[in-house]
C-alpha cells in the first residue's frame, strides 16, 4: 500500500464519479436550468427581477458581460457541465483518495476499506451537504453582481470551517475511542461538529437574493444540485472503497506468500 | 500441516503509510487538486486569474449545479 497506489485508484474512481455526475445533472439538474435561463433572459416585467444582471435580456447565449466570451447554452449543458464535473470529479478523487492514504490505519482497528469509507463519508458531510444547507446553489438569475466576491468569499470560509471542524472531531474521536468506546467516541464527535457548525452558520450572513424568482423552479434545481453531488460523491465513495479494499486483500496475500516462502 | 490447525486467532495487521512517504504526495497533488477546484467553480466569478470570461462560460452548468456560487 502506497501513496501512489491510492492516487491511481482515486483518481479512476474520480473519472467514473465525473462521467455518473454528469449524466444525473443533464437529466436531473439541466431542465430547471433551462427554465432558469429563460427568465434571465425574458424582459423584466416590473423591473425588479431581471435587475439582477443583464438587464438587455433576450439573447439565446448565456452570458454575463459585455464583450465577454458566449458559449452558446447548447454547449455550456454537454460539453461545458461534462468538462466541470469530470475535472472536479477527478481532482476530488485525487485529494480523497490521499487523506484516504494517510487515515489508513490510524483511525482505531478499521481496515483500509472501512476507513477509506469513513473518509468519502465525512468528506461529502462536511464539503458538501452542510455548506449546502448554509449557502444553497442558485440557479441562473437568482443573485446579484454585485455580491458576487463576498457570496464567494462566505461560502468558501463556511466549506474551510467545515471540513477543519470534521477533521478535528474526527481526529478527537479516534483518541476517545479507546477510552470510551465506539459509541460514545462517535456521538460526541458528531455533537461536537454539529455544536461548531450551528454555531458558525448562525454568526455569519445570511444569503437571499431570490427575490421573486419562481419557488418551484428554485426547489427543483436545488434538488437536482444535491442529487448532483450526492452523486459525485457516492461514486467516488463506492468505487475508491472497493478499489482500496481489494488492494488490501492483494498486499496481505503477496505479504502472506512471502512470510511463508521466508518460514520455509 | 499441524501448525495451521493450532494458530490462535491472529490480530488483523492493518497496514499504514509512513506519514513522510505521503507528504510530498500529498503536498503536490493536493494543490494540483486546489487549483482544478478553484478554476472550475470560483474563476472568473469572485477572482479572475486569466481575465475574461471563457473559463466561467464554458463551466457555467456545471458550477451552478455543483452547489457553487457563480454569478
Amino acid at each position: 500500500m502506497t501513496a501512489r497506489a491510492f492516487l491511481l485508484r482515486g483518481l479512476l474512481a474520480g473519472l467514473l464519479a465525473g462521467f455518473a455526475t454528469f449524466l444525473v445533472a443533464h437529466q436531473v439538474g439541466e431542465p430547471s436550468v433551462e427554465r432558469a435561463v429563460a427568465l434571465e433572459n425574458a424582459p423584466a416585467p416590473s423591473g425588479e427581477s431581471a435587475a439582477h444582471h443583464d438587464p438587455a435580456g433576450g439573447h439565446t447565449a448565456h452570458t454575463h458581460s459585455d464583450g465577454g466570451t458566449t458559449v452558446s447554452r447548447g454547449t455550456q449543458r454537454t460539453w461545458g457541465l461534462l468538462t466541470g464535473t469530470v475535472a472536479v470529479g477527478v481532482a476530488l478523487g485525487g485529494i480523497i483518495a490521499l487523506v484516504a492514504a494517510g487515515v489508513v490505519g490510524r483511525l482505531g482497528r478499521l481496515t483500509p476499506g472501512q476507513s477509506t469509507a469513513v473518509v468519502t463519508l465525512v468528506g461529502f458531510v462536511a464539503f458538501a451537504l452542510v455548506p449546502f444547507l448554509k449557502y444553497p446553489a442558485n440557479p441562473p438569475a437568482v443573485g446579484s453582481a454585485d455580491t458576487i466576491g463576498s457570496r464567494t468569499g462566505y461560502y468558501f470560509l463556511f466549506v474551510v470551517i467545515s471540513v477543519v471542524t470534521a477533521v478535528a472531531v474526527t481526529v478527537l474521536a479516534s483518541r476517545l475511542w479507546d477510552r470510551w468506546g465506539a459509541y460514545a467516541a462517535v456521538v460526541s464527535g458528531t455533537g461536537l461538529y454539529l455544536v461548531v457548525m450551528v454555531v458558525a452558520g448562525v454568526l455569519m450572513p445570511t444569503v437571499n437574493e431570490v427575490g421573486d424568482f419562481p419557488a418551484d423552479t428554485l426547489w427543483f434545481f436545488r434538488r437536482a444540485s444535491v442529487l448532483t453531488l450526492a452523486t459525485m460523491w457516492a461514486v467516488i465513495g463506492v468505487a475508491l472503497t472497493g478499489l482500496v479494499g481489494r488492494l488490501h486483500r492483494e498486499t496481505s496475500a503477496v505479504t502472506a506468500r512471502r512470510e511463508l516462502a521466508a518460514s520455509l | 500441516m499441524s501448525q495451521s490447525t493450532a494458530a490462535p486467532a491472529p490480530s488483523i495487521e492493518i497496514p499504514s503509510i509512513p506519514l513522510a512517504q505521503l507528504a510530498p504526495w500529498a503536498l503536490f497533488f493536493g494543490l494540483l487538486g486546489v487549483l482544478v477546484i478553484f478554476f472550475i467553480s470560483a474563476d472568473q466569478g469572485a477572482i479572475s486569474l486569466p481575465a475574461g470570461t471563457a473559463i466561467h462560460e464554458w463551466v457555467h452548468d456545471g458550477r451552478h449545479l455543483l452547489g457553487y456560487p457563480c454569478h
